[in-house]
């Protein structure tokens, strides 16, 4: 019994430590978003301050995912 | 097992774990909490409400030609609201701008108070932000009925795509407005949460004498983003209930 449990937590852990993976992912996203931006900012400066909000949002629902794979690892290491 | 690990390790995790500052407790003794018992979540909720009333209402009541500094600070938080909401929404969503700048209000003044040492993050917990985005979301989808009656379902119905790929991409777009409340209260409770975790993360090595300069270093360098994401958070918050509320109002895809 106490073997499966220790076992059970093992994997827990691993799962949470893979789930943070994930966050990497979100990083390129972000990156993405960001450096996009700003190489059109750069040719079109005019253009760039009405795109703000646009970028904003679009760096909200890269960074979404990322923050679903730490709330998966946070549910692997408190809740189950 | 924990009898052998390393002694320091054992301190540290008695001395600070990062999550413990999420901890609802009771604020008069007792440990169980009940529907109506004031936690420390009650107590900094209305620290937030009374700081966002004392900023806004007592800020702005001199009416100066030229502003003191916390109405000027009310005023460009006003004004820079309000120029999103207008630029999101268009002339007829300014109608929710109260509602959307309370939101902001609310969010911002939580966060910021979160951060204070010894403080609680109300925004942290999924109770609070679910609230919000589920106010936000039953009220634009109510709003997208009552405006445009059934044409609100061609929100689902992208009449741009080949007519063979709607109904799937009608699936995924019912899917994905379904997930919008969740994604919406989840990425203000997790930035907080994680944020005010790695600080505590930071602060437990800090203990260890050895780094310590270099622990302390790196909690003022991530107290120093944090304020940036408490503030873009809010702002992020805000501006997509500003984007659910435009296609409340011309769905029109």
């Amino acid at each position: 019994m106490a073997i499966e449990g220790d076992l059970a937590q093992m994997g827990a852990f691993l799962g949470a430590g893979l789930a943070s993976v994930g966050m990497g992912g979100a990083a390129i996203g972000v990156g993405n978003v960001v450096g996009n931006y700003l190489s059109g900012a750069l040719r079109n400066p005019a253009a760039a301050a009405g795109q703000t909000a646009t970028m904003f949002i679009g760096i909200a629902f890269a960074e979404a995912l990322g923050i679903f794979s730490f709330l998966v690892a946070l549910l692997l290491m408190f809740a189950v | 097992m924990a009898i052998e690990s390393d002694a320091v390790e054992q301190e540290l995790e008695l001395a600070i774990h990062p999550m413990d500052q999420f901890l609802v407790k009771p604020l008069f003794g007792g440990s169980d909490i009940g529907m109506f018992t004031i936690t420390n979540a009650t107590l900094w909720l209305g620290i937030t409400v009374l700081c966002a009333i004392a900023l806004m209402v007592l800020g702005t009541r001199g009416r100066a030609i030229v502003p003191s500094r916390s109405q000027s600070i009310a005023e460009v938080i006003y004004v820079f609201i309000y120029k999103m909401v207008e630029d999101i929404t268009g002339k007829d969503g300014l109608k929710y701008f109260p509602y959307i700048f309370s939101l902001f209000i609310f969010i911002l003044v939580a966060n910021v108070v979160g951060l204070l040492p010894a403080s609680f993050t109300t925004t942290s917990h999924i109770a609070v932000t679910a609230t919000l985005a589920l106010i936000v979301f039953v009220a634009v989808t109510v709003l997208g009925f009552v405006k445009n009656g059934t044409a609100f379902l061609s929100l689902f119905w992208v009449s741009a795509a080949p007519l063979a790929l709607r109904p799937i991409l009608a699936l995924i777009e019912v899917i994905s407005y379904f997930v919008r409340p969740v994604s919406h209260s989840i990425r203000l409770a997790g930035n907080m949460m994680a944020g005010h975790a790695v600080i505590k993360v930071f602060a437990g090595f800090a203990v260890v004498t050895f780094i310590s300069p270099a622990a302390i270093g790196a909690i003022v360098a991530i107290y120093a983003l944090e304020t940036l994401v408490v503030c873009i958070q809010a702002y992020v918050f805000t501006i997509l209930t500003c984007v659910y509320l435009k296609d409340a109002l011309h769905p029109s895809h």
